[in-house]
């Protein structure tokens, strides 16, 4: 039996690296994607808590976690289309126009 | 034994493979890896008797998400992004962060070192779950017993989400429509 | 685990490979001749081996020594890589999908009980369904690869194509599992061995296509177009887009789309023969009372005899449809096929509900 802490601690380096990469990246996808990485890193924790709470509601909460990541690419991947139709770049860097 | 070695060998795939997902230039190559992590962390899923939330992970996330973000780095073709001349600005950026992540890292590790226990309160042993019909009998269950008004709730949000796509999708045809009747 | 039990878990992963893989082979031959028929031709009837030429089945191994031998051709500007591993992954679902197909009855020898399935999963269908969603990955990556207009206009559509229809494959498939009320396959085929009983007499097996008639229709169809042939061939469409995701393809990689398709067509049969039609069971004939050989060799026969048909019925439709306009496509699984199968829905559980819920 792997020790809860090996999952936690992988959890928290797949975490690390998503935000990493949602602020150090400046292409837009590339963030995204980051963010989906640091969402997934909190799933891994869910679900490793989950069986070893030998309760699955961890488990439900993830498939909510999905639901939602899943509405949550949809919109902002046509968010990022329409960005890029109207000022034909993604990198973030170049998007500031709403920057005070 | 073999579950510590299918442990480690999944933590670690799904850690390069997150890797290249940051370090990466070019989107699909970073795209592709994260669907390698993603599919490495639904091993560690099943590794965790969470199969049913495997399953969905593959189908759900590495099948479709992902699938939505290859589609459009192809459409905009962002694979072909010239490569920046000058200095790397992100340089300093990238060692904060990076010093920060591991310090994140090492924050953890040392909270969780030994190992942490968790009360076992709702006695949903693998063993027990497997006498009770299966993993995803039991999730099933859950998901339109207690947790019926999320599911719904979450329906709703992916209908928003469908709508919300395609009225931004057709912006152009909207406000073109929007503005010929204004001209009527 | 001890050596015999991984030796026949291995023997298992072996004969369902080799079985998808000369099944894919042999289908290439069978749908030469089907065409044939159809076009009132001969079809392969020439290549031979000292004067044996066995219906035209050397034909089957002079393809494979053409694909083997040819140039393997990588464009210029082309994503050596990704072009290279685009083929391996559009063939790999049709050769995991098959992992949770039960292809025959248990039996029990020397005091081991041993399934005819490579793994008894408890997600079963959800782990087809996870499989065959990871094959646009190869398409996709094939027509971007590639550095070719064509190509990627192919994969466009394919994936637009795939999304599409995996929506009222999934509903399809729900609907079998709300009948059934479980996700194992193997459990799925033991429930399609009762009988419908009208006055304690059987009229009728409780199969897939009785339950689900409309089900059948729909996930067949949508299979086929997860499969990417005529008439849902546009990725392809050799008279529109040269042949699309796969214009840059030669030699073997080129081979492995070729192979992929056709083992895809044994997968969806196999598939649809578990799901819709009894698996390994014979109607009226209790295999389990059976003693084990006979069992076990009635069985996989009868499986195997269901996918033969099933694949003979796509080929059919292969040679007698003209392939759809894009719009024609989408209108059929957005419009036609998705509102249907989400009808499907309340409609099973209406049954189910006057049918006093089923057990299990």
């Amino acid at each position: 039996m792997i020790p809860l802490a090996h999952y936690i601690g992988l959890s928290a380096m797949l975490f690390a690296i998503g935000a990493a990469g949602v602020l150090v990246r400046r292409n837009a996808l590339i963030v995204f994607m980051s963010v989906e990485l640091m969402l997934n890193a909190s799933h891994l924790g869910l679900v490793a808590f989950s069986r070893f709470r030998e309760a699955l509601d961890g488990q439900v909460l993830v498939f909510f976690g999905m639901t939602v990541a899943a509405a949550e690419v949809a919109v902002g991947l046509a968010i990022i289309i329409a960005v890029f139709r109207s000022r034909k770049t993604v990198n973030i860097d170049e998007l500031r126009s709403l920057n005070g | 034994m073999s579950a510590q070695i299918a442990f480690y060998v999944l933590a670690l795939g799904a850690l390069v493979s997150a890797l290249g997902v940051v370090l990466v230039r070019n989107p699909i190559t970073s795209a592709l890896n994260l669907v390698v992590s993603l599919c490495f962390v639904a091993g560690l899923y099943a590794l965790l008797e969470a199969h049913f939330v495997a399953a969905v992970q593959v189908t759900v996330y590495a099948g479709a998400i992902m699938v939505l973000f290859t589609f459009v780095i192809m459409l905009l073709d962002l694979g072909t992004v010239p490569a920046r001349t000058g200095p790397p600005e992100g340089i300093p950026k990238a060692t904060i962060m990076g010093a920060l992540g591991a310090a994140f890292v090492g924050l953890v590790i040392h909270a969780v070192r030994g190992d942490i226990r968790v009360p076992t309160t709702a006695g949903m042993a693998p063993e027990r779950v497997a006498e009770l019909g299966g993993n995803s009998r039991l999730v099933g269950e859950l998901l339109f017993g207690p947790y019926l008004l999320p599911f719904e709730v979450a329906g709703v949000l992916l209908l928003v989400a469908l709508v919300g796509t395609v009225v931004m999708a057709k912006r152009d045809s909207v406000a073109k429509s929007t503005a010929s009747r204004r001209n009527s | 685990m001890d050596l015999i039990s991984i030796l026949i878990v291995v023997a298992k992963v072996a004969f369902v490979l080799i079985v998808v893989l000369h099944f894919g082979a042999l289908m290439t031959w069978a749908e030469r001749k089907q065409a044939a028929l159809i076009q009132d031709r001969i079809g392969p009837n020439r290549i031979n081996i000292l004067g044996v030429k066995a219906l035209g089945l050397i034909q089957i191994m002079a393809d494979g020594l053409k694909m083997i031998m040819k140039e393997d051709f990588i464009p210029a500007g082309a994503h050596r890589l990704y072009h290279t591993l685009a083929p391996a992954i559009a063939m790999f679902p049709a050769l995991v999908a098959l992992a949770v197909v039960p292809f025959g009855p248990s039996f029990d020898v020397a005091g081991r009980h041993i399934e005819l399935q490579v793994a008894n999963l408890d997600v079963g269908i959800l782990f087809v369904l996870a499989v065959s969603s990871l094959g646009v990955y190869g398409i996709a990556l094939a027509g971007w690869a590639s550095n070719n207009k064509y190509s990627l206009l192919g994969t466009v559509r394919a994936t637009a194509q795939m999304i599409s229809y995996e929506i009222p494959m999934g509903l399809a498939i729900i609907g079998i599992v709300m009948t059934y009320g479980t996700l194992e396959m193997n459990k799925i085929v033991e429930l399609q061995g009762e009988y419908f009983r009208l006055g304690g007499l059987p009229i009728l097996p409780k199969w897939g296509i009785f339950y689900q008639p409309l089900g059948f229709v729909l996930l067949f169809t949508a299979l086929i177009a997860e499969t990417k042939r005529t008439p849902f061939d546009l990725p392809e469409g050799e008279s529109e887009l040269v042949a699309g995701f796969n214009v840059e393809y030669s030699g073997m990689k080129w081979g492995m789309f070729f192979l992929g398709e056709f083992a895809s067509i044994v997968v969806v049969s196999a598939l649809v023969a578990t799901l819709y039609f009894g698996g390994w069971q014979i109607p009226y004939v209790n295999l389990m009372a059976l003693p084990a050989l006979p069992r076990v060799l009635l069985g996989v026969a009868t499986f195997f005899g269901k996918v033969i048909v099933l694949c003979w019925l796509q080929l059919l439709v292969r040679w007698t449809l003209p392939r759809f306009r894009y719009d024609q496509l989408m209108h059929l699984g957005w419009k036609r096929l998705m509102p249907l199968a989400i009808a499907n829905l309340p409609l099973t559980a209406a049954w189910i509900w006057m049918l006093g819920g089923m057990k299990s």
